[in-house]
């Protein structure tokens, strides 16, 4: 189906299958149990699985495939985010107008630094993309004030034209009339499932994005992508000049920042600068490592745990730790407490600190490695090789060797 | 002519920060082979040093006054840090004063503790993992500092104050026969410059006039032969790991006067550090240190109003349109060996 054959095609309807059925799938916990609080199926959180799903996505087109490890494609979200609100500030809300253009201009965008930065590989290419992305955030937030609105974050103001706002037309983001934060609440006895327009509109563009990577991974350009990760030298022997696909790479993944970006400034029409800080570059690469490199699913996997994870951890805070470990002796529970305090509420950067050094030391391949460790423990056969649906690259050199 | 030297200075003190910090970035990446990402955060836990100093020397006890009386016509209570009771009000008063400059000492046994703990139990294990591999996992670290230092001594700046011996500016103008205050000059950014230097000085004449340094240097030409020769080169590599800690830690003790600490300054410099050692060339100590100053000069005169007006925000992205031009054109940087990480 759809040029997949048919194995991909299953993989392909899992997934449609797990994005459409997420309000029901996160949200396990009746809302009257203690559990309740582990519930992932709010409107606002499925929205930035899904969101941060596209970029992870894109992002490991590049690092994935190529081995370029970017710091920089946080500005490619800024500018996706800006973008749009313009186009929410000089047409209406319809986040058709800005989508588009989110994509092509990052797409520019990423056509330029990446036309730069790929003159050099290795360690260069992540400095080069590190200096344009903070150069486009120190911009953003000195002398491009008129566009971007300084420090404040570009909102809609009342008095913007909004040439094409209707007298009856919603005043928050919509499609054709479908707002993005209304939601359709069910009540199915103790559990409550919320549908959000929002999430299932990202969803549907999550899934889109996922099939052109699946074509992309199992293309020839894809092919091409992973000889350039696994020996750029000998391409470059048997006369194939390399530049021009690792650009075509570091463009779509560009685009693919870009339309994550746009989509952020759908749900919530605001666009601040500190989305092109580095260390929402580090996020990305934070979240394609833990899900697992160059795999399909990985990036994915790794969008949703963090997010996940940030969520849940910043909500924890000490009366929940007493309630949890007050079953312990009193010396040995202030103990756990204070090891764990560290962990929870706004400690959880450094849980993901922590988490991100034990995947890139234990499992350089992330969670998609890990299950396969696990699945290899219980039908210990061997050949491993047959049971890799999804290609992964064998343990290569990297180019920045 | 006055602004221009008032600019040069302004830069040298932004410039002595990227240059004791680029030092110790390529004296890691030079040894060990190892691109280091925290060191942004082994800056600022110098810099957290001295504040830690400061509060430790600032721990009082309270006393009752039974001679002064306080708005109820209770004694009052009198705070009087243990310093002062040990050594007497004058002396203590004094030790509090100057802790800062006592940080330094605090701080030398501190950091080469941390470098020497985080390249024996991280850093080792990464020798032969790619570069991408080393970037991450020390990010992941610094992230780890930075939420440490959070956690302990909150999100906000750190207000920590250099002794009063040196508040106040040195009207620099005078000296060499401008008119009064038009070369304005803070004193403690002197002391700042002077300390760097200092502790460059040093750096290079550890490495170039002692026998230790001498094995270093050959083992940063050629590790495998002189490991053949019988020298424990791994074990004076983690020692440099340790200084090059050090340095970083001792450019952030001296710097907490200038710009108040606070848990993310270390990312902040690591950027721009990163960008100097580029610039200067990678695995080039001369480079690290004069593409720091250089760089540091840079960024104050494209902070002058006339060519902000010309050219708006280039204050803001000088240093990286530097970064980008040299790297496109010279790849190995401004002093960097041919054939070093050229690609």
């Amino acid at each position: 189906m759809l040029g997949l054959d048919k194995r991909d095609t299953k993989f392909l309807l899992i997934v449609i299958f797990l994005t459409l059925a997420t309000p029901i799938l996160l949200q396990p916990f009746p809302e009257s149990s203690t559990l309740a609080q582990f519930n992932a199926g709010y409107p606002d959180l499925m929205q930035r699985f899904a969101i941060f799903g596209i970029f992870a996505i894109g992002f490991n087109i590049l690092f994935g495939l190529t081995g370029y490890l970017s710091f920089g494609h946080a500005a490619f979200l800024g500018i996706g985010s800006y973008s749009v609100v313009w186009m929410y500030k000089l047409l209406d809300y319809n986040v058709i107008w800005g989508l588009p253009l989110a994509v092509i201009l990052s797409g520019l965008f990423a056509l330029v630094i990446g036309y730069v930065s790929l003159r050099r590989s290795g360690i260069y290419f992540s400095i080069l993309t590190l200096a344009f992305a903070q150069m486009s955030f120190n911009l953003a937030y000195s002398v491009l004030t008129p566009i971007t609105n300084g420090e404040t974050g570009l909102q809609v103001y009342t008095d913007d034209p909004q040439i094409l706002m209707g007298a009856t037309e919603p005043t928050s983001p919509h499609l054709f009339g479908i707002v993005m934060n209304q939601s359709a609440k069910i009540n199915l006895g103790d559990w409550v499932f919320t549908f959000n327009n929002g999430y299932y509109f990202c969803a549907i563009i999550a899934i889109i994005a996922f099939y052109i990577s699946l074509r992309i991974f199992r293309s020839p350009f894809g092919l091409m992508l992973r000889a350039i990760k696994s020996n750029q030298q000998r391409l470059n022997y048997t006369g194939l000049n390399a530049r021009p696909y690792t650009l075509a790479a570091f463009v779509i993944s560009g685009m693919y920042a870009g339309l994550a970006g746009g989509l952020m400034a759908s749900m919530d029409p605001l666009a601040g600068a500190e989305r092109m800080q580095w260390t929402a570059s580090g996020e990305v690469v934070l979240m394609t490592i833990l899900g697992g490199v160059g795999t399909m699913m990985g990036p994915v996997l790794g969008a949703g745990v963090i997010k996940y994870m940030e969520n849940i951890f910043s909500k924890i805070n000490e009366q929940v730790l007493h309630s949890w470990f007050g079953w312990l002796p009193d010396s040995l529970e202030g103990f756990v407490i204070f090891i764990a305090e560290h962990f929870v509420g706004s400690g959880w950067h450094m849980t993901s600190g922590v988490l991100f050094m034990l995947v890139v030391i234990f499992l350089p391949g992330g969670l998609v490695e890990g299950g396969q460790r696990i699945k290899a423990m219980f039908n210990n056969r061997g050949g491993d090789d047959a049971d890799d649906p999804e290609h992964h690259p064998k343990h290569a050199p990297h180019v920045a060797e | 002519m006055d602004g221009i030297l008032l600019q040069i200075l302004n830069g040298l003190d932004k410039g002595s920060a990227y240059a004791m910090i680029a030092l110790g970035l390529t004296l890691i990446f030079g040894t060990l082979g190892v691109v280091n990402f925290a060191h942004g955060a082994l800056f600022m836990i110098g810099a957290f040093c001295a504040v830690s100093l400061q509060r430790l020397l600032g721990l009082s006890f309270e006393t009752l006054d039974p001679t002064k009386k306080d708005f109820l016509g209770n004694p009052l209570k009198v705070k009087t840090p243990y310093i002062e009771s040990w050594f007497g009000p004058e002396m203590g008063a004094s030790i509090i004063d100057w802790s800062v400059p006592l940080a330094i000492l605090f701080s030398i046994p501190i950091m080469l503790f941390v470098g020497w703990a985080m390249e024996r139990g991280l850093i080792k294990h990464f020798y032969k993992r790619p570069h991408a591999d080393q970037i991450l996992v020390t990010f992941g670290l610094a992230i780890v500092m930075q939420e440490i230092i959070k956690h302990y001594y909150g999100a906000n700046p750190i207000p920590t104050s250099a002794p009063s011996a040196f508040k106040g500016s040195l009207d620099f103008g005078v000296m060499l026969g401008f008119d009064p205050n038009v070369i304005i000059y803070p004193y403690w950014r002197l002391v700042y410059f002077a300390f760097s230097a200092a502790v460059i000085t040093a750096v290079f004449s550890f490495l170039n006039f002692t026998t230790f340094g001498m094995v270093v240097r050959a083992g940063m030409a050629d590790r495998e032969t002189v490991g053949l020769l019988g020298i424990n080169i791994d074990r004076r590599f983690t020692i440099m790991f340790g200084i090059a800690a050090a340095v970083a830690g001792l450019a952030g003790v001296m710097y907490a006067p200038i710009n108040s600490p606070n848990y993310h300054m270390g990312m902040d410099f690591l950027v721009l550090s990163f960008v100097v050692v580029v610039v200067g060339g990678m695995g080039s100590l001369r480079g690290a240190v004069a593409a720091g100053f250089l760089l540091g000069v840079l960024e104050s005169f494209a902070s002058m109003n006339w060519i902000k007006d010309v050219i708006p925000g280039i204050d803001q992205i000088i240093i990286y349109l530097v970064a980008i031009l040299i790297l496109l054109t010279r790849p190995r940087g401004l002093m960097g060996r041919k054939g070093v990480m050229e690609d």
